[in-house]
């Protein structure tokens, strides 16, 4: 595949991030961010789910290939788990699922796990803030232009191959 | 062991008979001390509250100097010791002060990164030499003796890194090693005056007669200090103290000269005769 | 309100979506183009109905949506404006009022997370049509769905016999539900029986603490387990599984009547253990009771000092002069369980240790005491009946009082007691009484703001109480002058009069502050509840839900929530258990249906989802090779629909499918 998979931005550029926020912790201090009518960037879109824990790391790629430019999840801070254990889970699977990110070559901090506890109302400002600053500098993901652009080259490399003259058949030995 | 050894204009003068005991101690412990090339006066209290920023690249010249060493910095002198570790705080803390001193030093040639450790005697005594070690060293302990631990204000306020802010007890340890006893002293670190003795006499003196009545009264036979302008302002002025109070006659002696004394080191190579109190009770019997 | 598009012919097969976006007045529509969003909307597959609207939580505003259900025949519906945490119940109801299932319906926050915290109006409404597509997405998997209604066990646990737990435990039991008390002491009464009097009245606490305390221990619905713990809590809201551990006291409590002869009769003739109850000021025998009116009254022997228990050879005169034969040396703990349906917590506070103030010498001079020392100290029950005298026997002619000791502190504990104020000018009222020293008094502000308080401290003032205003920098035994040999000098900038002041006095009292108690980390997580910053245990709102939890069931009262007088105490600790009345008579409570479930033909049997559930709501049929999760006890966290390799576990509202087409909502460009 010719282009690399990190490109860097360009001028103008405002990144979208998806957010995974568990609804007694992260979810509350959001709340709570608020109604204290902190400002933060725009940049991010939040997806309720009840525990840290009910997020599949599908849910993450799925995020990433629709469009993301990056991922963040919030839950409680070990120990602390509504549902006693449940991030503690959540830190295993997504451990894991940096390792598979970075092989595939997307960049470090497009996936962002912290632990925000309901009352840290101004944490969700500050990681918000840091991290939609740090992804405007790494640029567009952009995994669906990036696909389309990828079927094309298939298509093309199909072509050119179906196109040459057909060889001559070569028997098994 | 080896330390980079930052006398400061103090242990050069009014000091001196610190930087003796104290050089003839470290030696005597196996403890190398190599004297930092070309150190500076660290401008003490008077420049950091004149100007601050060129204080601190007063104060960080040493510290740029030292770093090419690579090694930890001894300062015995209890201002300079503030001061140094007061810079190198400020200037990790305040990123604005740090960019003019950096560039200032750049100008002679030197490169202010900030990672040499300046530590205190009684700290590098404790913790790295340690009690075990010293104990050994200990040919004639000073049985009998009670002493005065006096600490004054600067190795404890605002940073009490190696010791209680509230009740040190470092030089206890060392005190009580050399084989002597500690008076209970609740005054260890009560301010002694410090330049007031020189600007307004009346609160200096005062602080020092305090600090010296106290002590007497505790059945301390001196007070053992660290700071040499808290040693200056208690031995100096007895007279003036016997005059305007009462005369109390109690000589004032770095906690290095009693250590060493304890360590069988020659009196005279300790500074022992320096003191303007005389010192001769701590030597009677030797 | 906007144009709908009410009449456009929808594609077959997709649900008919009513979308409304709240203005919230201004709070929403001042930044968020609320018309253009509704338009936006109204442009989606499948919405039929798309409106904006100035308060949709109002009355006009459900009535609004349940007119729309019938009339568009709407399926589903979504409401934008503030978080779910606040109106999400209220929709829900508002749909079922039009006849729709209340789960066929998707809140989006537009107003917490976008108008409240965003400045550049345009990203706000582009915000705001982002989420709302995504929920308009989301909604169409949306399926019906029924709350399961549990039972609720009549029963309640109190854990705590203070003031509070016994005012809680009176108020259940007299409403005619069963209590069980667990008390850590041996004894119920908490802090306040090792007062002498209370304020601003002077009641004697001894005097309005005991007939409570013995109505507890008559009352025919409550039982008093005293010197045990609760070791364990299962369940949940309704439902709760406790264990306790009762500790032995080797003492058989249905036999021992407190007559005291096994303390006379004991084989060491003088008191010499300390005293805990005395705040070490006495010395009590290995066997004792904490003080007279300890109920239940029942004595107890304390393993680490009595030499039968320690060395097997001891003559036993206590158990020889007993006559009911109540002393049994082999008692062993016990454990036993309990089912409850709702649990008061009123475990209290610790008072701030005065030896982390290294400056007021406390430890280091012996003339420096803590307030419960001196509580002890003037009590006519206690180690020198009533008289106030020094450890080294000396009568104090001037007493110090510091306020404010481990409060209102950065190094310390940045927090305002409450109480310290009132009962230091209790403690100078009393010591000036009994000893007729010169009191004085070290504040920073003097703080009284209950009834009859401000009254209290007039009283003081005319006592000849000297007052003085600063926080004290030392407690020093160094004198200056003659006056003060012998004496502890306080050092203070007297800020009123404006100069450095010396004080010396023969005794200094502590004004020492309330603390989260050292182990109410682990007793919170015990219970499943939430601690905030301080170490208190957290209410679920300061001001609206002073008395109740985060975990349903579970309710807090008293000084275990944060630092509070007696009257506050008891107003709380009876609100407490009104809001387990209100559980316990509803008779039941509804489950949220966002539980999990397994699709059997799609469970291959791997097990995986078997060791994650921390409630044990997931078993595995061997002969079905299936999994299978019990509803009731499942709470709903999702873990499991994560892990599942298969995706046969769903988790009702939040299922692949509808997580996913968010995901989709939020990123189509």
């Amino acid at each position: 595949m010719s282009k690399p998979m990190e490109q860097g931005a360009g001028a103008g550029f405002e990144p979208r991030i998806v957010a995974f926020f568990c609804n007694w912790c992260t979810y509350t201090a959001a709340d709570l961010a608020g109604v204290s009518r902190l400002k933060y960037a725009p940049n991010v879109r939040v997806i309720r789910v009840m525990c840290s824990g009910r997020v599949d790391p599908q849910f993450v790629m799925e995020a990433f290939a629709k469009g993301a430019d990056g991922v963040l999840l919030g839950g409680c801070h070990p120990g602390d788990c509504h549902y006693a254990e449940g991030n503690y889970k959540t830190l295993r699977r997504m451990r894991m699922l940096e390792r598979m990110l970075k092989d595939m070559g997307i960049a470090d901090g497009r996936f962002r796990l912290e632990w925000i506890s309901g009352a840290e109302g101004d944490k969700v400002k500050s990681v918000v803030n840091d991290m939609v600053a740090k992804v405007r500098a790494l640029g567009p993901l952009d995994l669906p232009g990036k696909f389309a652009e990828w079927d094309k080259e298939i298509e093309e490399l199909e072509h050119q191959i179906s196109a040459q003259p057909a060889k001559e058949a070569v028997h098994a030995r | 062991m080896k330390y980079l050894y930052f006398p400061g204009c103090s242990l050069k003068g009014t000091g001196k008979a610190y930087e003796e005991s104290l050089l003839a101690v470290f030696r005597a412990l196996g403890v190398e001390l190599k004297e930092i090339e070309d150190w500076n006066c660290c401008g003490a209290t008077a420049y950091m509250s004149v100007d601050e920023t060129k204080s601190y690249a007063l104060a960080g010249r040493n510290l740029a100097i030292a770093e090419r060493e690579g090694l930890d910095v001894i300062a015995p002198c209890s201002a300079c010791y503030l001061v140094l570790n007061k810079t190198q705080k400020n200037l990790q803390d305040h990123a604005d002060i740090r960019r003019k001193v950096v560039a200032a030093l750049k100008t002679a040639g030197l490169d202010y990164k900030g990672t040499v450790r300046v530590r205190h005697p009684l700290d590098v005594l404790i913790n790295d030499v340690g009690l075990d070690a010293i104990a050994q060293r200990i040919q004639a302990p000073l049985k009998g003796h009670k002493f005065a631990p006096y600490y004054g204000c600067q190795i404890v306020r605002p940073y009490a890194t190696f010791d209680d802010q509230d009740d040190p007890v470092t030089m206890d340890r060392i005190i009580k090693a050399a084989g002597a006893d500690c008076v209970t002293y609740p005054l260890k670190t009560r301010c002694c005056g410090g330049s007031l003795t020189g600007t307004v006499p009346e609160a200096g003196l005062r602080l020092a007669y305090i600090l010296l009545k106290e002590a007497k009264k505790r059945g301390a036979e001196a007070v053992v200090t660290v700071c040499p302008l808290c040693q200056f302002n208690l031995d100096g002025y007895q007279d003036q103290i016997a005059r305007k109070y009462e005369a109390l006659d109690l000589p004032v002696v770095y906690f290095t000269q009693i250590l060493g004394l304890a360590m069988g080191l020659p009196a005279a190579g300790l500074g022992m005769q320096r003191g303007i109190v005389s010192a001769d009770a701590v030597l009677a019997g030797r | 309100m906007a144009d709908n598009n009410g009449n456009k012919p929808q594609p077959i097969g997709l649900p008919r979506i009513g979308f409304y976006v709240c203005h919230c007045g201004s709070n929403i529509a001042g930044t968020i183009d609320v018309a253009e969003v509704a338009q936006f909307v109204a442009g989606l597959p499948g919405v039929v109905v798309s409106r904006d609207y100035k308060y949709m939580c109002s009355d006009p505003g459900q009535e609004m949506i349940a007119q729309d259900i019938k009339e568009h025949k709407l399926d589903r519906l979504v409401v934008a404006a503030c978080s779910p945490n606040l109106h999400e119940e209220t929709f829900r109801k508002a749909a079922a009022k039009g006849g729709l299932n209340s789960f066929l319906f998707q809140m989006v926050n537009i107003r917490e997370h976008a108008s409240w915290v965003h400045e550049d109006k345009k990203a706000a409404t582009a915000k705001a049509k982002g989420l709302a597509r995504a929920a308009v997405y989301r909604v169409r998997f949306h399926k019906p769905l029924e709350k399961q209604q549990v039972p609720v066990d009549p029963n309640v646990l109190v854990v705590g016999g203070g003031i509070a737990g016994i005012h809680a435990a009176l108020t259940l039991a007299n409403a005619g539900k069963k209590v069980t008390l667990v008390e850590r002491e041996a004894t119920i009464g908490g802090h306040m029986a090792l007062f002498d009097k209370t304020f601003p009245t002077l009641d004697c606490a001894a005097c309005i603490l005991t007939p409570k305390m013995s109505a507890v221990k008559s009352h025919p619905n409550i039982t008093l387990w005293t010197y045990s713990e609760v070791a364990k809590v299962d369940g949940y809201v309704g439902n709760y599984k406790v264990t306790v551990k009762r500790k032995p006291r080797y003492v058989k409590e249905d036999l021992c009547v407190g007559c005291m002869e096994c303390i006379d009769a004991c084989v060491f003739k003088e008191p010499k253990f300390t005293d805990q109850f005395n705040q070490g000021l006495g010395k009590r025998k290995p066997v004792y009771i904490d003080f007279p009116q300890a109920t239940p009254k029942v004595v107890l022997i304390d393993p680490q000092s009595c030499i039968q228990l320690k060395t097997g050879k001891c003559k036993k005169s206590c158990a020889e002069a007993c006559d009911r034969d109540a002393i049994d040396f082999t008692q062993k703990e016990e454990t036993r369980e309990l089912q409850v349906g709702a649990i008061v917590l009123a475990t209290g506070f610790q008072a701030f240790d005065a030896k982390k103030e290294p400056r007021y010498g406390y430890g280091r001079y012996p003339g420096v005491y803590t307030a419960l020392e001196i509580e002890r100290l003037v009590n006519a029950s206690g180690p020198t009946s009533g008289e106030v005298v020094l450890r080294d026997g000396r009568h104090p002619k001037s007493v110090g009082i510091i306020h404010c000791v481990g409060s209102r502190d950065a190094k310390t504990n940045k927090w305002c007691s409450r109480v310290c104020c009132m009962y230091s000018l209790k403690l100078a009222h009393l010591i000036q009484e009994h000893s007729g020293a010169e009191v004085y008094n070290f504040y920073i502000d003097m703080r009284a703001p209950g009834k009859a308080y401000e009254e209290f401290y007039d009283k003081l003032l005319s006592e000849g109480v000297h007052f003085i205003r600063g926080r004290v920098s030392e407690v020093t035994d160094w004198a200056m002058t003659p006056e003060e040999e012998g004496k502890l000098v306080l050092r203070v900038e007297d800020t009123l009069a404006g100069f450095v002041r010396r004080i010396p006095v023969d005794m200094v009292v502590l004004a020492t502050g309330l603390e989260p108690k050292a182990d109410a980390q682990e007793v919170r997580r015990r219970f499943n509840i939430g601690c905030g910053n301080e170490g208190f245990f957290q209410e679920r709102h300061p001001k609206l839900a002073p008395v109740n939890t985060f975990t349903d069931g579970i309710f807090i009262a008293g000084a275990c929530q944060a630092p509070r007088d007696i009257p506050d105490t008891v107003a709380q600790a009876g609100a407490a258990a009104a809001e387990a009345l209100v559980l316990i008579d509803a008779g039941h409570v509804e489950l949220e249906p966002n539980t999990s479930h397994v699709v059997e033909e799609e469970c291959c049997g791997c097990k995986s989802c078997v060791p994650l559930c921390p409630y044990g709501a997931i078993t595995f049929d061997e002969a079905k090779k299936k999994a299978s999760i019990n509803e009731v006890l499942c709470k709903g966290c999702g873990v499991c629909a994560a892990a599942c390799p298969s995706g046969s576990i769903r988790q009702n509202l939040f299922e692949d499918e509808e997580i996913f087409s968010e995901i989709e909502g939020v990123l189509a460009k």
